[in-house]
């Protein structure tokens, strides 16, 4: 699995059906090698289904999704030597961490994944270790994944896939229903990790896209509807209302003012107009 | 870590004040099975005896123990071995409470109830004949539903010693020192978590049930209520189980399941062991001697 471009991923007009109903509609796409992507999209505009596509978890039903340059199919995923190479080197963190938290206890989560590819027990002792403490959550390392708060689920999801070092790092709204602390501990690791691995956050919260991502895709209906640099895209405000990602909302302002139109919440200083009959 | 105990508590008094309603019965007993894996959870850390051993000792000691205790062919050793249990529980700090309520009275209840018939079944020396009914209570009888009786209860209180005094994840583990598959540790270990995960989620519609309803449910209201959760629940874990699945895959899973069990035995694992061993053999060669019996006999 020789990379022979700078791209990662080619995704070409792929089409994904659950039974009769179209989650992508002939997407294509690319992803470069340690870029930081942001897909974007309201609920159910196929966001989760390409990240699963992306993690060969599913596969197209159209088109064509090459990683690595190789193409992800069914038939080479029965090569155990290219499975274990793949999933070496990509890895998914799924939306809800009781998903992925099936082990008995957080060093047995953290453990699964080299387990399952055969490294040395010695090996996956010391990376456990160093996993853990890297993420923070030494002290859990005996818990039940039951035990824990939704900021340590992620915090274990993420350490769960990060022991095996991954090129690629596939993240399914990271943030989603967790309290603004443990949000910004995650969202500081991101910021952290910087363009040292590829990752590819499907979220539809505006306020961290310009710190976890480069360049961004929006989704709407299985479909790209817009790419560019969280600058070109959070500043077109018509997109994002049509794709859902902003509402028009009643809000007040310190003078006693209460209207409603479309904004960004991160950006609470904003500059509007306040038109005549508009309360 | 999540601290549900008030929340869980709050429901608990509540339910238990008012216990008419079927939704709100339900809801007690999800409360209560869950207040029972954290109170056996946080028992299970404490600094006792019991906990700080290893737990392939602590299987393989308590094992010997019940072995002994079915072997015996006297009350002496089964009554020695039951203060053993007793002894252990009291060095880890289980209270004898929760040992009569969860092992005892539940063991004397249902073992009682098969041995009873054996009271009059068994054929023997009359002891006694009831009046009315004018069955016979013979020696032989009442002797064989004391043996049943007792070696239910000593070897009910040994495996309760080790659920409590043993993290389950540790129990788990520590089976394949026992050879069990692989597979069925695994499996068991997954029902374990995503019991809570399923009882959660039977916890939050019932409460959403709950804050809806006003008035009493009739008796087929309710079991239309019993079927519809179910059901619910039965299609939720359907499709938590297909996640998992990809989650497996994701990380590598190809049929196959690996795990890694890392205890290492302490000096006081090994003494531990030798007296556990000890103990047993004893009472096995305790339990072999007939002339015991004689002590005890009705003959």
């Amino acid at each position: 699995m020789e990379t022979v471009s700078n791209n990662i991923f080619e995704v070409r007009d792929v089409t994904y059906l659950y039974n009769d109903v179209t989650a992508l509609a002939g997407l294509s796409l690319s992803i470069k090698q340690n870029q930081r992507v942001a897909i974007l999209g309201a609920n159910g505009s196929g966001k989760s289904t390409f990240l699963r596509l992306l993690d060969a978890l599913y596969f197209p039903d159209k088109g064509t999704i090459s990683a690595f340059g190789e193409n992800l199919t069914e038939e080479a995923f029965g090569d155990e030597e290219f499975a274990f190479r793949f999933r070496r080197r990509v890895a998914l963190v799924f939306q809800n961490p009781d998903v992925q938290l099936f082990n008995p206890t957080v060093f047995d989560e953290v453990a699964f994944a080299p387990l399952q590819l055969h490294w040395a027990k010695d090996e996956i002792r010391r990376r456990v270790a160093e996993t853990l403490e890297l993420l923070e959550i030494t002290h859990l390392k005996e818990r039940s994944p039951h035990r824990l708060s939704g900021g340590e689920k992620k915090r274990v999801a993420l350490a769960s896939v990060l022991i095996l070092e991954p090129e690629v790092l596939l993240l399914d709204e990271p943030t989603a229903a967790l309290d603004p602390k443990s949000q910004g501990r995650i969202v500081d690791f991101l910021i952290d990790l910087g363009n040292t691995k590829t990752v590819v956050t499907a979220t539809h919260d505006l306020d961290i896209v310009e710190d976890i991502a480069d360049y961004c895709f929006v989704f709407q209906n299985g479909r790209v509807a817009r790419e560019g640099t969280p600058a070109q895209i959070l500043a077109d405000t018509e997109l994002l209302e049509s794709t859902n990602l902003i509402h028009a909302h009643r809000h007040s302002h310190p003078s006693g003012v209460v209207h409603s139109h479309s904004h960004l919440h991160r950006f609470h200083e904003h500059e509007h107009e306040h038109k005549n009959g508009v309360d | 870590m999540i601290d549900n105990s008030n929340r869980t508590n709050k429901f608990a008094l509540k339910a238990r004040k008012k216990r008419g309603s079927f939704v709100e019965r339900t809801l007690a007993t999800l409360v209560s099975k869950t207040e029972h894996a954290l109170f056996a959870e946080e028992l299970a850390q404490a600094d006792g005896f019991l906990q700080k051993l290893d737990p392939r000792v602590k299987i393989v000691g308590l094992l010997a123990l019940i072995l002994a205790a079915t072997l015996a062919r006297n009350i002496f050793t089964i009554l020695f071995i039951f203060a053993v249990a007793v002894l252990l529980a009291v060095l880890s700090g289980v209270p004898i409470r929760t040992l009569a309520m969860r092992a005892w009275l539940s063991a004397l209840f249902f073992t009682g109830m098969i041995a009873l018939p054996a009271i009059f079944l068994t054929p023997g020396d009359a002891l006694f004949r009831l009046p009315l009914l004018g069955w016979t209570i013979t020696a032989q009888g009442i002797t064989t539903a004391i043996y049943l009786i007792s070696r239910v209860e000593t070897t009910v209180t040994l495996s309760l010693l080790l659920v409590l005094c043993t993290l389950w994840t540790h129990v788990l583990k520590a089976l394949r020192v026992l050879r069990v598959p692989v597979v069925f540790v695994v499996i068991l270990g997954m029902t374990y978590r995503y019991i809570f995960v399923m009882l959660e989620t039977a916890r939050n519609m019932f409460e959403a049930r709950q804050s809806r309803l006003v008035g009493k449910l009739g008796a087929s209201e309710s079991r239309r209520i019993a079927a519809a959760s179910v059901g619910v629940l039965l299609s939720k874990s359907f499709y938590l189980n297909s996640e998992v699945y990809l989650a497996m895959q994701s990380r590598g899973f190809r049929g196959e399941v690996y795990t890694l069990d890392d205890f290492q035995m302490q000096r006081r694992d090994w003494f531990a062991l030798v007296g556990f061993l000890l103990a047993a053999l004893f009472a096995f060669w305790l339990g072999r001697q007939d002339s015991l019996e004689s002590l005890l006999s009705f003959n």
